[in-house]
């Protein structure tokens, strides 16, 4: 390679370098910091010298907001998903050769490998903690706040990922069955919205459904209701915020994928004995499965992490990570704890960013 | 002639006791404007290797939709062992397709594919896996039970396509294109072994295809398309030595068309002559037909370049032309002569090299006469 | 033939009933002559009037069309750049953290990517200001151009590349000359995207500005957190309106080229 080659590589790896990676390394070594009352308002500093910098860090932080608990957790999942994985199909294959698997086959074998990962973790966790008294403290959780805020922001985001499913795919499915002229068109509509202001498209929802807003007007003066009904600053707001938001993000993949099927294998089916109901189910469905599971990672993912919803739409009581971290940092203007708590719901989101990207692969090998 | 067995000859369409399997009566269909199939009636019988060829657009795709249920007539009836089968939806008709793009379930193995229709039927479990066993035996595919689709090569795909409509033991199979897919050496063999199958199972198969060498091959008897009409219904053989239209004789196979007038009767001439002026200086073409066209009456005279011998001495026949050769396609097995035989007139002739090619005396230029009996072309009125 | 079920024409009724009817209420109520934006009393454009009033917004939304133009254009220059890389340099040193880098913005939650700015600056010891807006969104908007331009690079024949190399063109005049024409489009919509997502974005402004260095968003953000206004309406109308107009005519555009290039 030239050297002129070298050079324009540089400049966008240095970019990345610089405003990347060395502002995460700055973090995580923040988030082993402690607060104090200077600026900036963490201590030790580079001020220190190097070696009492180093030495300085603990893991403090990240047993105030309970890391060990998320961590655990977090094995669990991963002991989950490699049994369920790995583990029980060589199992099965040995056991029962040649027997087609049903619906409450798969989900048999899920619920164990969740109860065989659980009751492990928990084994692990507790053998630890009696040979290792100080890890203890890393295990209980001080303030319970940052725990329940991580498993909020999972429960919030997967009940927001699966309603946008139950929205999106009928919006992808009406698009890719409609005629060809119309297409460009419809897809136009829903690229649209992503492209406005998400931060107006939110507020939009603050008009609809205050207590006084239209919604309200609306079925009072339908008679529906008799008194308005609260859902601002309710988790209901919330989910309603993100399905509205990302459902650009599920209809966009699915209707990929049900565009690209072939016409004939629908009425193949039918052609073999299918109702149009059972074609749907036996072959538009399995044959849609990756564009679901793309969109349902592409929802997932950015919710995990969602600030501006549940800052704006939720009430105080909607936990969601990314709103305890804003406020750790501008409230609180505790550093370190919110550096801690960043570097936790990274490593959190991991694992849905790579089963999406094993997922991406997957499809572009099959398609290439 | 696929059909033709030692003893008796598979014409049911001769016999006027034979019931069509379908019938089509005046069926007409129209998208929008534009009108796919005119006001067509034709029969298909039982057991019948049936060949649909046309060029692209001339409706023969939408013939075959309809009768797997995926297109409805707009006007007319069809009907499949004397039921209409209008209202019967694609999935309760007894009647199986074989898609052009195969259509294979790319999620399931191919196993999984033969068996997907008899699922559906209510067939016991366990004579499916007999089933599906028998079929993937016939269409030789046993090894592949257990793969994907996208696992196979193109002709394995195209055998599990056909298994997967066989399977269901329909009593009608439709194959759209079947081979278009695939190279030109496996299409050949993959006709015979359609064929093969065809005979075993018993089955009526109809056939589109825009390939009338393929139609040919298959086919017992083949019905040339266009525009939505039938141009002409027939066996093989009758469809290429006797086309009943201009259309159909240039459709199928290489011809020599030369236009003409029809002289009056020579009174020394059998009732079956007709002499063709097609030339002011020439002598006239010496033809014969069954139904003598009037005098002065403009027609065409066809005839297959294979007809037509090359020489370069003077021979003897009814018709003998003189001209030049302008061109020569060799072909392997054959060569094709491009002989003018008046200013602007070339008449292609065909000659089997059966020496090597230094032993062959013919040239560029040179100077050869052409000729034909008088029954070796046909005259045609349209 | 594909068959359209009134199903499906239910489906894409509700759906497109739902991703609109929020933002034409807004629109709606934007023209409302009363405070009380929830009471329609009749039709007015006075909150049109009084938002040119408004100083502060004229100011953020200055300070936000500059950060935009800025980090958009830096964006473009070096996500087309990273695109080339990833698509022509073959393999390098360290590709696989390139490439990760490239991408993990994309998934990345903007308050870990504004917190880890943010702390960055402060360790350098750069005053927060329009700079530290630009840079920042520059970061992570040249991902996304970057992933646009790969897709159009990927689809794009070599031999096109190589042809002009054998007519004797420099590797830089290949790219200049006819690379860089056949891209242009993606290059373009990489812009347009890295445009608006600086327009749009609330959280990583709000880590990386400085006092006097507001952005329009941080000023809605902080005006809607005490409900809605008859003046935030207005701004939003003009936003969408000015969104709406750019896409439809940027898919008119670039539908009359792919007619031409069909043609």
């Amino acid at each position: 390679m030239t050297w002129r080659g070298r050079l324009l590589i540089a400049v966008p790896y240095v970019w990345l370098l610089v405003l990347f990676l060395v502002p995460f390394g700055i973090v995580l070594k923040i988030s082993l910091s402690d607060i104090a009352l200077a600026i900036p308002p963490y201590t030790p500093t580079m001020k220190d010298g190097l070696w009492a910098m180093l030495s300085g860090l603990d893991f403090e932080n990240y047993a105030f907001i309970g890391a060990g608990a998320v961590v655990a957790g977090f094995a669990g999942l991963i002991l989950c998903i490699a049994m369920y994985r790995i583990v029980f199909p060589r199992i099965r294959r040995a056991m029962l050769p040649d027997t087609a698997t049903t619906v409450f086959d798969t989900a048999a074998a899920a619920l164990t490998a969740l109860a065989v990962a659980i009751v492990n973790v928990a084994v692990v966790v507790a053998v630890l903690a009696f040979v290792l008294p100080a890890l203890s403290d890393f295990v209980d959780v001080p303030d319970f706040l940052y725990f329940a805020a991580y498993l909020s922001s999972l429960k919030i985001a997967a009940i927001s990922t699966f309603l946008t499913l139950l929205i999106g795919y009928p919006v992808a499915y009406g698009m890719a069955r409609a005629a060809q002229h119309w297409r460009p068109t419809l897809l136009m509509l829903v690229i649209l919205p992503f492209w406005t202001s998400f931060l107006i498209r939110v507020y939009a929802w603050i008009g609809i459904l205050s207590t006084e807003g239209y919604l309200n007007q609306l079925l009072l003066s339908l008679g529906v209701i008799s008194a308005p009904l609260s859902i601002l600053n309710t988790p209901v707001a919330v989910y309603i915020g993100i399905v509205y938001t990302y459902l650009p993000f599920m209809v966009l993949p699915i209707y990929a994928a049900l565009e690209k099927m072939d016409d004939s294998l629908v009425e193949a089916a039918e052609d073999l004995g299918c109702t149009a109901l059972s074609a749907f189910w036996l072959v538009t469905a399995p044959l849609s499965k990756p564009g679901v599971i793309a969109g349902c990672f592409l929802v997932f993912i950015p919710t995990l992490g969602e600030f501006v919803i549940p800052s704006l739409l939720g009430g105080s009581d909607t936990l969601m990570i990314g709103k305890v971290l804003w406020e750790e940092f501008f409230n609180n203007r505790d550093w370190p704890v919110a550096s801690a708590v960043a570097v936790i719901l990274l490593m959190i989101l991991i694992i849905p960013i790579v089963l999406f990207q094993r997922n991406e692969q997957k499809q572009r090998e099959l398609d290439g | 002639m696929a059909q033709p067995k030692p003893n008796a000859i598979f014409a049911p369409w001769h016999d006027p006791a034979e019931k069509p399997l379908i019938q089509f009566k005046n069926v007409t269909k129209r998208f929008g404007d534009f009108t796919a199939i005119d006001d067509l009636t034709l029969d298909i019988y039982a057991k019948e290797f049936f060949a649909l060829l046309g060029p692209s657009g001339c409706g023969k795709t939408t013939l075959m939709r309809m009768l797997g249920g995926f297109e409805t007539p707009t006007e007319g009836t069809i009907l499949l062992d004397g039921v209409d089968i209008g209202p019967v939806p694609p999935n309760e008709r007894p009647v199986n397709m074989m898609f052009q793009s195969y259509a294979l379930f790319p999620h399931l193995t191919v196993w999984d594919n033969i068996a997907f229709g008899l699922k559906r039927s209510d067939m016991p479990k366990d004579q499916i896996g007999d089933r599906v066993e028998r079929m993937l035996k016939l269409t030789q595919l046993g090894k592949f039970a257990k793969r994907k689709p996208h696992q196979i090569s193109g002709g394995q795909r195209q055998r599990v396509a056909l298994a997967r409509s066989l399977a269901k033991a329909p009593k009608l199979l439709l194959l759209d294109e079947p081979l278009g897919a695939l190279d030109k050496k496996l299409r050949h063999e993959t006709q015979f072994e359609l064929m093969d199958i065809q005979e075993t199972t018993g089955t009526t198969f109809v056939i589109v295809t825009h390939d009338q060498e393929e139609a040919m091959t298959v086919a017992s008897r083949v019905a040339v398309m266009t525009e939505g009409k039938l141009a002409q219904v027939a066996t093989p053989d009758q469809i290429y030595e006797a086309p009943n239209s201009a259309y159909v004789a240039d459709f199928i196979g290489d011809v020599n068309l030369i236009e003409g007038t029809v002289e009056a009767k020579a009174p020394d001439a059998r009732a079956t002559d007709v002499a063709i002026k097609w030339s002011a200086t020439e002598p006239a073409i010496m033809a014969s037909a069954e139904i003598r066209p009037p005098a002065a009456s403009s027609v065409t005279f066809a005839i297959r370049p294979e007809k037509v011998t090359i020489t370069a001495q003077k021979p003897e026949a009814a018709n003998v032309m003189e001209g030049k050769i302008l061109d020569i396609a060799y072909l392997g097995n054959l060569s094709t002569y491009h002989v003018e035989v008046a200013p602007g007139v070339i008449i292609k002739a065909q000659a089997t090299n059966s020496r090597r090619i230094s032993r062959r005396n013919l040239t560029w230029e040179d100077h050869v006469y052409l000729s034909w009996t008088d029954t070796a072309g046909v005259v045609l009125t349209a | 033939m594909r068959r359209f079920s009134w199903f499906n024409a239910t489906s894409l009724t509700f759906g497109f009933a739902f991703l609109y009817l929020p933002m034409l209420i807004l629109i709606i109520y934007s023209f409302n002559e009363s405070r009380l934006v929830t009471v329609w009393a009749g039709f007015s454009t006075k909150w049109y009037g009084e938002l040119f009033q408004n100083e502060q917004f004229l100011d953020a939304a200055w300070v936000t069309l500059k950060v935009a133009f800025w980090s958009s254009t830096v964006a473009t220059v070096l996500g087309t750049l990273a695109a080339y890389i990833m698509v022509r340099a073959g393999r390098f040193r360290g590709r696989g953290l390139f490439s990760g880098m490239i991408y993990a913005p994309l998934v990345m939650p903007e308050v870990i990517t504004g917190l880890s700015l943010l702390l960055f600056f402060i360790a350098i010891g750069l005053d927060r200001g329009v700079l530290t807006i630009v840079l920042a969104h520059t970061t992570f908007s040249m991902c996304y151009v970057s992933v646009v331009v790969t897709s159009r690079l990927v689809s794009f024949d070599r031999s096109l590349e190589e042809a002009a190399l054998d007519l004797g063109c420099t590797p830089f005049d290949a790219f200049r000359s006819v690379t860089l024409p056949i891209i242009m489009p993606a290059v373009i919509s990489g812009w347009l995207l890295a445009f608006t997502l600086s327009l749009d974005d609330l959280v990583i402004a709000s880590f990386t500005s400085g006092p006097s260095s507001t952005t329009l968003p941080i000023k809605i953000f902080s005006a809607v957190r005490l409900g809605v206004t008859p003046e935030i309406n207005a701004l939003s109308t003009i936003m969408i309106g000015l969104v709406t107009l750019g896409v439809i005519s940027a898919s008119l555009v670039s539908r009359a080229t792919a007619k031409k290039e069909r043609a």
